[in-house]
């Protein structure tokens, strides 16, 4: 047991070494592509945790859209270009705004949770559209090119840039999201799970469990909000519609919720496949979205990760 | 004055048209315990068949008059097809998973769906005004109104008090109350619980498809117009209480009249007017207005 943990720590050092050195390997495009994908995962990760204490939601793009315009906020009115700040800045907005929401949001279950988040998702989405002269509306903002540690980032620098920044990120976050996950409040949030009445009759407050893990969920999709916005340099209210959250609840899925790893392989899955499907075929994109979800219903509800533990297990005997 | 009583006209017929959609919803959810995340897109499926063959029938020149049956008939079919094959094929198989996984399947049929209206019916928008000009317009009080929105909300009437018929003083009503009330029980009591949820589903499919295809004459049809609908009657619903018809119509009142102040008065409110009454609803009476307390099995 102790020898495979060691394993597992030692492929996992080599994963992110391999993945620090991508960029000398691959295309600028592709580097790009796992950035993208790299941001994204967060905000999936949020997604799964949630959905591990058996709570789903339709709207966790609200809070991606807190963190993108939060950033792309503070570069256009207080002239903040420094992107350590503006994340930072990207994780208070969203940490606020689901400690608030929370407060509300946390009393619900299934379909109302799903509903409720749903719904002030939408409602951010439709105050992103009107007050233009702020937010600039359907054309969204422009993003000055961010500095990093005080260097001006332009170009192929900036792109290799984010591309570090949000592969260092991401894991310090899984990893904190792990911790999370094996702490009492996560052991709870895995006994709601199974049943919610019987953790209460064991003097466990749920609530707690639910809003902590909620707020969580939103600091990470908010982190994912702010390196988007500092990587692609333009945002729009798009970030807060329901089909950016129906695009974080399919990685989740596809994934699986089995492992913090596992919304990072079915973000960079994801993002991969649409970008050749897309060129593919526009018309049948989401049809091919639908069908992949529904095989994975029926005959894989691990997830892609379930494959991984299967030749775990298979390596292991 | 002229101004409240437009806002109040347009209010009444955007509800009758929320509650066309929302009836649906909530009506599967009631039997079946399922919110099905595709009833939007049975909707538009409904509205684009139903403009489809009033197009079509127009062409030929024929009488203008039998063009509202053509709407009906589009709603029919499209349930008829679809609320089966969805529930046979895919919703039945998931009835003992979890609550979420329903969800998830539902969402994979609505993105099929929504690629499927845009494989038979192309991008571009389709208009077929022709049931809603036909009829022409009156003068009320000094508003000009046409006349259609008039027959939306008579149609409206017209099913709600059908339903509310069909739940409250039939046989078939007594068997829906007792498979909801305890399936178990009714399947010993001789009930063919299968089969009346395919029908219930499909029951839900045919008012969205109705909703759809009633108001194809009124809006023109472009892609994505499933997901709003969906969106919208989510919010009317869960201001009435998942599964009860009267909270849908009440929904539907109070989120048609919002929505048509708000786009009178405060022009920038109109989109999220709904999502925040839905929201304040929730807050306070977080069942909604004729929900029931779920008891909290151990």
């Amino acid at each position: 047991m102790l020898a495979r943990a060691r394993t597992a720590i030692y492929v996992a050092l080599g994963a992110l070494v391999l993945l620090v050195g991508v960029p000398l390997l691959v295309s600028g495009w592709i580097v790009f592509l796992l950035t993208v994908a790299g941001a994204k995962a967060l905000a999936v990760l949020g997604v799964v945790l949630l959905l591990r204490g058996k709570l789903l939601t339709f709207g966790h793009a609200l809070y991606y859209a807190v963190g993108a315009y939060a950033a792309g906020m503070a570069v256009k009115y207080l002239a903040v270009r420094e992107a350590l700040v503006l994340l930072t800045l990207s994780l208070l907005a969203g940490v606020a705004m689901s400690a608030f929401l929370g407060l509300l949001v946390a009393r619900y279950r299934a379909v109302y949770f799903a509903l409720l988040n749903l719904a002030f998702s939408m409602v951010l989405y439709g105050i992103l559209l009107k007050f233009y002269s702020v937010t600039g509306g359907t054309d969204g903002l422009g993003i000055a090119e961010p500095t990093l540690a005080g260097v001006r980032l332009s170009g192929s620098l900036l792109r290799l840039a984010m591309y570090e920044l949000t592969v260092v990120l991401t894991t310090l976050l899984v990893y904190f999201t792990y911790r999370f996950f094996a702490s009492p409040t996560g052991y709870t949030l895995r006994a709601i799970r199974d049943n919610e009445v019987r953790v209460e009759y064991m003097g466990v407050s749920v609530w707690r469990a639910v809003y902590v893990s909620y707020v969580i969920a939103g600091g990470l999709a908010a982190v994912a909000g702010g390196l988007i916005a500092l990587s692609v340099g333009h945002i729009t209210p798009d970030l807060a519609f329901w089909s950016q959250s129906g695009e974080f609840v399919f990685v989740a899925v596809l994934g699986g919720t089995g492992s913090m790893l596992a919304p990072a392989v079915g973000s960079v899955l994801f993002e991969f496949v649409r970008n050749y499907a897309f060129e593919l075929s526009p018309y049948t994109w989401q049809m091919t979205l639908g069908i992949v979800l529904l095989l994975i219903i029926f005959f894989l509800p691990g997830g892609v990760w379930s494959l991984t533990t299967l030749a775990w297990r298979r390596a292991g005997r | 004055m002229r101004l409240l009583l437009v806002v109040a006209l347009d209010g009444l017929t955007y509800a009758s048209w929320l509650f066309l959609v929302s009836a649906g919803l909530t009506f599967t959810y009631g039997v079946l315990r399922v919110l099905n995340l595709a009833h939007g897109n049975l909707y538009a499926l409904g509205a684009y068949l139903g403009a489809t063959l009033v197009l079509r029938y127009a062409a030929t020149g024929s009488v203008p008059a039998l063009a509202y049956g053509l709407l009906f008939l589009a709603a029919v079919v499209i349930g008829l097809v679809f609320g089966p094959l969805i529930e046979r094929g895919f919703l039945r198989r998931v009835y003992s998973r979890d609550e979420e996984v329903q969800l998830l399947l539902t969402f994979s049929i609505s993105l099929i769906l929504e690629d499927v209206v845009k494989l038979v019916w192309g991008v571009n928008p389709i208009f077929a005004d022709m049931p809603y000009s036909y009829l022409g317009r009156v003068r009320l009080g000094g508003v000009n109104y046409a006349w259609y929105p008039f027959l939306l909300t008579a149609i409206a009437l017209a099913i709600g008090v059908l339903l509310w018929l069909v739940v409250t003083r039939t046989r078939l009503g007594k068997v829906l109350a007792s498979v909801i009330t305890d399936r178990e029980v009714s399947l010993t009591l001789g009930i063919n619980v299968p089969r009346v949820y395919t029908w219930a589903f499909t029951a839900g499919a045919v008012l969205a498809a109705l909703g759809g295809a009633l108001t194809a004459p009124m809006f023109s049809l472009a892609p994505g117009v499933g997901a709003e609908v969906l969106v919208t009657s989510f919010a009317v619903i869960a201001i009435g209480g998942l599964g009860s018809i009267g909270g849908a119509a009440l929904g539907a009142l109070i989120v048609g009249l919002a929505r048509s102040a708000a786009v009178y008065f405060f022009p920038e409110l109109d989109l999220f007017a709904i999502y925040l009454i839905m929201a304040l609803v929730l807050l306070f009476r977080p069942q909604g207005f004729f929900g029931e307390i779920e008891v909290r099995r151990i």
